[in-house]
């Protein structure tokens, strides 16, 4: 009998016996990125609460209950309803910190718990495949995380400009600003309770003074200047411009910042976990 | 009585004092885990006070004084940061030690019983809370925040709010199944922490939204806080301290009884 044609022999076909072609770089981060997915896949709704109830609770907390002092007092916020003035950095932070979970324990998992990653490297996966294809379910799960506030926020018309659509890219940008340096921390951590440090001693106090819930400006001049250096607040900047639609040259200066993360990123990262699997 | 030599534990002579000795010994390696432990509520002071303190200078309290808003914020930082801490320690901690490391399993073996080990954990959480909340209250009177000589009840206050947090925290802890479980603490844990008129006062909330506000226990830590830091006092306080205690009798005696049934059954 004759084989159907599909089944029929092609040249470098990989179900066949003897020498394969190597698998294409594309194909290599898609497989990657193919596990992660599906294992969010499993799993999204365990971060239901700490994605979408969460900030919709800090909106309205903040944008509402305090808002309402803040709007008494001294009328917003530069002339902006305190409301309007916190949701767009409210984005901003909901991208951090879906990097930050994604990019800690998860990762220190992989490297500790279940050797899934050294598991990956015994296949013709590389190392920049593994960081590549993990980052674009991060990334994903970030863009996400931020769409969804854009849209809970706009119930409350917490903006005044359609252009708050590019908050979602923006968000985008700051999971990979945040996520690519924590892989690099993380492939470095001798244990996890360094997590719960950096917990509490960056990101608290970067969601705390990085012009989410206050203009930086009303800080102590060092503690501004300390701002600066944060990829958050250049995040807060970019998202709050979106909001109003009113965008500045200063913009290109922020998406430099957000960008020089990810790159000076990638190669900590890249250094850090080839260390930890390879040597 | 028959005479003992100093040191060798009987039962019925408080023995839950070797369940925190044991934790004692266990934070030595965890030093980092434990000073870090004060810094999320100073943070949040200094955010909240020098940030939006600029953008709201004067809070009027529901006792009717005018305040700054640090001063405003200042207890209700140290009621939420008593019930985190009480949370943390109550909830994973526990779970651990029971799920994972087996610890209760090992304590039962030997004199000590089930009530020795809720007792035992939550003089722990009630020892960690209650410095946590001395530095907090140092941090708050040296920055200014601090209105009222009664203001040194308020380390004490935290430890009923504790007191209250870590025996329902445990007790809540003994039906985990898994670390998943816990998503459901942080559902309970976050709506009070920004719900509890910690961060604007009750009188904000919309009227129907008042009677439930109040019938939390954040709101009476929160309000027995407040009273005590800006010198609000009356005995109307009494009854904040009362919904506590009873909140943290009740859960000792339902946890006890929890890890009888879980470990001795």
């Amino acid at each position: 009998m004759a084989l159907p044609s599909s089944t029929a022999p092609r040249a470098g076909a990989r179900h066949l016996h003897g020498a394969r072609s190597p698998l294409r770089p594309i194909e290599r981060v898609l497989a990657v990125a193919g596990y992660f997915a599906v294992v969010y896949k499993r799993t999204w709704q365990g971060s239901l609460f700490s994605r979408f109830v969460s900030p919709l609770l800090f909106l309205l907390a903040m944008g509402l209950g305090l808002g309402s002092l803040v709007d008494a007092a001294s009328g917003g916020v530069d002339g902006v309803p305190y409301l309007a003035f916190v949701a767009p950095g409210m984005v901003a932070v909901q991208a951090m910190m879906t990097a930050v979970s994604e990019s800690t324990y998860p990762v220190y998992g992989l490297f500790t718990w279940n050797r899934m990653y050294h598991t990956m490297l015994a296949t013709p996966l590389r190392v920049s495949d593994l960081l590549l294809g993990h980052l674009m379910v991060v990334a994903a799960q970030g863009t996400i995380a931020a769409a969804a506030f854009v849209l809970v926020a706009a119930i409350f018309s917490s903006f005044s400009s359609a252009w708050v659509v590019l908050a979602v890219p923006v968000g985008l940008l700051v999971t990979l600003a945040f996520a690519i340096p924590l892989f690099g921390f993380t492939a470095r951590a001798k244990g996890d309770s360094s997590f719960n440090v950096v917990y509490r001693l960056v990101i608290t106090p970067l969601m705390l003074f990085s012009g989410v819930f206050f203009p930086v400006d009303r800080l102590p001049f060092v503690l501004e200047a300390l701002a600066w250096l944060t990829p958050l607040w250049h995040g807060v900047e970019l998202t709050r411009g979106a909001a109003t639609g009113e965008f500045a040259a200063v913009d290109i200066v922020h998406l430099a910042v957000l960008l020089t993360f990810i790159g000076f990123g990638w190669v900590y990262a890249h250094t850090g976990m080839t260390r930890k699997l390879v040597s | 009585m028959t005479a003992l030599p100093p040191g060798v534990l009987t039962p019925g002579l408080a023995m839950w004092r070797s369940v925190v000795e044991r934790n004692l010994v266990s934070f030595r390696r965890q030093w980092a885990a434990f000073v870090t432990g004060f810094a999320e509520p100073v943070f949040y002071l200094l955010s909240l006070g020098i940030g939006v303190g600029s953008l709201v200078p004067f809070v009027t309290t529901d006792g009717g004084s005018r305040v700054t808003y640090a001063a405003f914020v200042a207890p209700a930082m140290l009621a939420a940061s008593a019930m985190n801490g009480a949370v943390m320690d109550s909830t994973f901690n526990v779970f651990f030690k029971l799920k994972y490391a087996k610890i209760y399993d090992a304590v039962l073996a030997t004199p000590l019983g089930p009530r020795d080990i809720a007792v035992g954990e939550v003089a722990w959480s009630l020892i960690r809370g209650g410095v946590y909340a001395l530095v907090f209250y140092l941090v708050a009177l040296a920055v200014g925040v601090v209105e009222s000589w009664w203001s040194v009840l308020a380390v004490p206050a935290a430890i009923f709010i504790g007191l209250a947090f870590s025996a329902v925290g445990m007790f809540a802890t003994t039906f985990m199944r898994s670390w998943v479980d816990f998503d459901w603490i942080m559902l309970v844990i976050q709506p009070l922490f920004l719900l509890s008129a910690t961060f604007f006062p009750l009188a904000t909330y919309p009227g129907w939204a008042q009677p439930i506000v109040m019938a939390t226990p954040l709101y009476h830590g929160v309000a027995l806080e407040r009273g005590l830091m800006l010198g609000e006092v009356g005995w109307g306080l009494l009854w904040h301290v009362g919904y506590l205690l009873v909140l943290g009798v009740v859960g000792i005696w339902a946890t006890s009884r929890r890890i009888e049934t879980l470990l001795r059954a």
